[in-house]
């Protein structure tokens, strides 16, 4: 298969990892930070192909996971709330609320319905014009442009029953918050698709400030590899910058037509990420004539908050720990009874060491 | 406007009687009295009986259609357990206002394939039920096999030992991928054919020495990663799959590429897992080449010392990951 096959070339992968081995002469741990990358190492089986002193860690790259109990909570209240149509991707379905899943919401007769895209969320509003169809708008940079794009549509074609749940968020202010609560790395793989939109200069303060190597990578084996031996080499000659390993799909500058329907539909807003706390101007806000679209203002009872329950996705979001140093691991939280956001998404770290680490 | 099935239809009156008549007995070949039971006839001390129903939606898919699958699928149950499938029950649940010239279709189908796997369908019910009870129809069969006593241990596994050879005969996943494609409207390039069958035959000819044979079982839901951890837990034994040896059509590759699926999670119905003696695994594999259903039968993996109960996947990136049993829900309605 074009595109696919080439990057997965047996010998190509040998090489690099020969070529890792050669020059990796100290410890280097490098951070993911794409949901999409974690899936992928395992997948293929990256770790069993790098020298033990070359370690990969997993940080908050993946949407479900750093969405907060709340914001389940309140799509779960609208949900059931008279006229009510609440769409969501798949993923969020399983995700714990205080009380319960969507999936469960579902089961006791809620409307939550699966979409694909928020276009598919507003093309169901156009149909029943008698509901409210909330789009719940999830994702970094990635997402956002599709949902800006959406929201100027609706306000184009003067739609007043479509609106969104609002909890996209940006990468950058993540990892500059990994680092400043001082988790010990040598350097990112940085995201690929969130820098298809972004452009690579978006995390062009990693070296300058905190003189760490940087690389956008894609998600094929032959990608990860290369990205592990340029930041090897960003490493050993000390010289820290930002270079591009997906070049076939990002630039310099990014995708200049997204950010601007991010720009004109979103502004900046201090968000709750789950396990990270409020992290300054980390999320998107809808803006000026856009908030008529905003599902936060319906009025909504939200269950109390509870302790929690021992879950260490915290933790595990910023590096400190990894899956199997939380004690509910694969005993009380599994990809069919969560407990944490982690274990629930393809793309989160607790759900990827459970399918492919688990027993080891 | 095309006739449409009521209530009346399944009330054991004189349309009920109609239609079992015309369209269920005539087409089975059913031309004796209508008795409550089929009584028949089983040269076997020993016997394999297994039941499945069938609510796929869409009804009617590119391969197949409900009422294919739902003989293909009770037919494999009984050839992979080493059993000949010789009689079937069709039990049917129809929504009021689903048409007649589509039931007939669909019941011809189910003649046609039965006719050509050589089972006979001997009983059947009818029910109806209103308008929103149940989504158009739905399909239970019964199937009745004859099993010699030396292919008893084929579904337990109980023979499979270190050294064993893995073989499927054919690439996974075709089914479940059409009927994705189908339900949302997706094309391909080369369109897509679920891979629906009945492989009694092809089983024949992979069970003619009994003892060659250690397991065998048909890759349904959760595809071969499902069956493969089934087996390790069954007999504890470890498994390692060469990922690049086990054949997976282009279209299915792009569509799980695209979707983060796994093609070995996916659905089939008609591919199965056979797990043979090492020094006859060859011979098999030739035997299968010359049937159908068998062209593009492959070795694609062993039974390992060590990593007990586990499967290991030699990925084709050449690391090694645990292959773990599909969880939750990934296609809803496929069979």
């Amino acid at each position: 298969m074009r595109y696919v096959d080439e990057f997965r070339n047996r010998r190509h992968i040998a090489m690099l990892a020969g070529m890792i081995v050669k020059e990796a002469t100290r410890d280097y741990t490098f951070m993911e930070v794409c949901g999409g990358h974690t899936a992928s190492i395992h997948r293929f089986g990256i770790p069993s192909l790098l020298p033990p002193q070359v370690r990969l860690i997993s940080g908050p790259g993946c949407p479900v996971c750093v969405t907060a109990a709340r914001y389940i909570d309140t799509l779960t209240a609208l949900a059931f709330s008279e006229g009510m149509t609440v769409t969501l991707f798949g993923d969020l379905m399983r995700v714990p609320g205080t009380v319960m899943t969507l999936g469960e919401a579902r089961a006791e007769g809620a409307d939550v319905r699966l979409v694909l895209s928020a276009h598919e969320a507003l093309q169901l509003a156009r149909e029943n014009p008698g509901r409210k169809v909330v789009f719940s708008a999830i994702g970094f940079e990635t997402t956002a442009p599709g949902t800006a794009v959406t929201v100027m549509q609706a306000e184009s074609e003067g739609i007043d029953n479509f609106f969104v749940l609002n909890a996209h968020k940006v990468m950058p202010p993540a990892m500059e918050v990994i680092l400043r609560e001082g988790v010990h790395i040598d350097g990112f793989i940085c995201p690929g698709h969130v820098a298809v939109i972004t452009g690579s200069s978006a995390f062009d303060f990693i070296p300058r400030k905190y003189g760490l190597a940087c690389v956008v990578t894609g998600f094929e084996p032959t990608d990860i590899l290369t990205a592990v031996l340029m930041l090897i080499r960003q490493v050993n000659s000390r010289s820290p910058s930002v270079e591009i390993q997906y070049r076939r799909a990002v630039s310099v500058a990014g995708n200049i037509k997204a950010q601007v329907y991010m720009n004109e539909v979103f502004e900046s807003a201090d968000v709750e990420w789950r396990g990270l706390g409020v992290i300054s101007l980390s999320g998107l806000k809808l803006r000026g004539t856009y908030r008529r679209f905003d599902a936060s203002a319906f009025p909504v009872d939200l269950p109390e908050a509870v302790a929690a329950n021992g879950c260490i996705c915290g933790d595990i979001l910023r590096g400190v720990s990894r899956p199997p140093d939380c004690a509910l691991f694969a005993s009380h939280c599994t990809p069919d009874h969560p407990e944490g956001a982690c274990m629930v998404s393809d793309e989160g770290s607790c759900n990827t060491w459970y399918k492919y680490h688990s027993h080891e | 406007m095309s006739e449409k099935i009521t209530l009346s239809h399944g009330s054991g009156g004189r349309q009920a009687q109609a239609l079992i008549r015309d369209h269920f007995a005539a087409r089975f070949g059913m031309t004796g009295p209508m008795t409550d039971s089929a009584l028949l006839a089983v040269p076997s001390a020993l016997i394999a009986f297994t039941t499945d129903s069938y609510v796929i939606d869409p009804l009617f898919f590119p391969g197949g259609n409900i009422g294919k699958l739902a003989v293909c699928g009770t037919v494999n149950d009984l050839a992979v357990s080493g059993a000949v499938p010789k009689y079937l029950s069709a039990a049917f649940i129809i929504e009021e206002g689903f048409e007649i010239d589509q039931l007939a279709v669909i019941v011809s189908s189910m003649a046609d394939e039965a006719e050509s796997a050589g089972v006979k369908v001997v009983t059947g019910d009818t029910k109806v039920v209103e308008k929103g009870k149940c989504d158009r129809i739905f399909i239970n069969t019964a199937g009745v096999g004859v099993l010699s006593e030396e292919l008893m241990h084929v579904s337990s596994g109980s023979s499979v030992r270190e050294g064993d050879r893995l073989i499927i005969n054919g690439p996974p996943g075709d089914h479940a991928v059409t009927i994705l494609a189908a339900r949302s409207k997706l094309s391909f390039d080369k369109p897509m054919t679920s891979d629906c069958a009945s492989l009694n035959h092809l089983i024949r000819r992979v069970v003619e020495r009994p003892a060659a044979v250690h397991f065998m079982r048909d890759l349904t839901r959760g595809g071969l990663a499902a069956v493969l951890n089934e087996l390790a837990g069954m007999t504890m034994c470890g498994i390692a799959v060469d990922e690049s040896s086990v054949p997976v059509h282009e279209a299915v590759r792009g569509l799980c590429e695209i979707l983060g699926f796994d093609p070995l999670s996916l659905a089939s119905e008609g591919r199965v897992l056979i797990v043979a003696d090492a020094d006859e695994a060859e011979a098999i594999v030739e035997r299968m080449h010359s049937d159908h259903q068998g062209r593009g039968a492959a070795i694609i993996g062993g039974i390992i010392a060590g990593r007990e109960g586990r499967v290991i996947l030699n990925s084709s990136a050449g690391g090694n990951r645990f292959l773990e049993m599909p969880s939750g829900q990934l296609l809803p309605r496929i069979c």
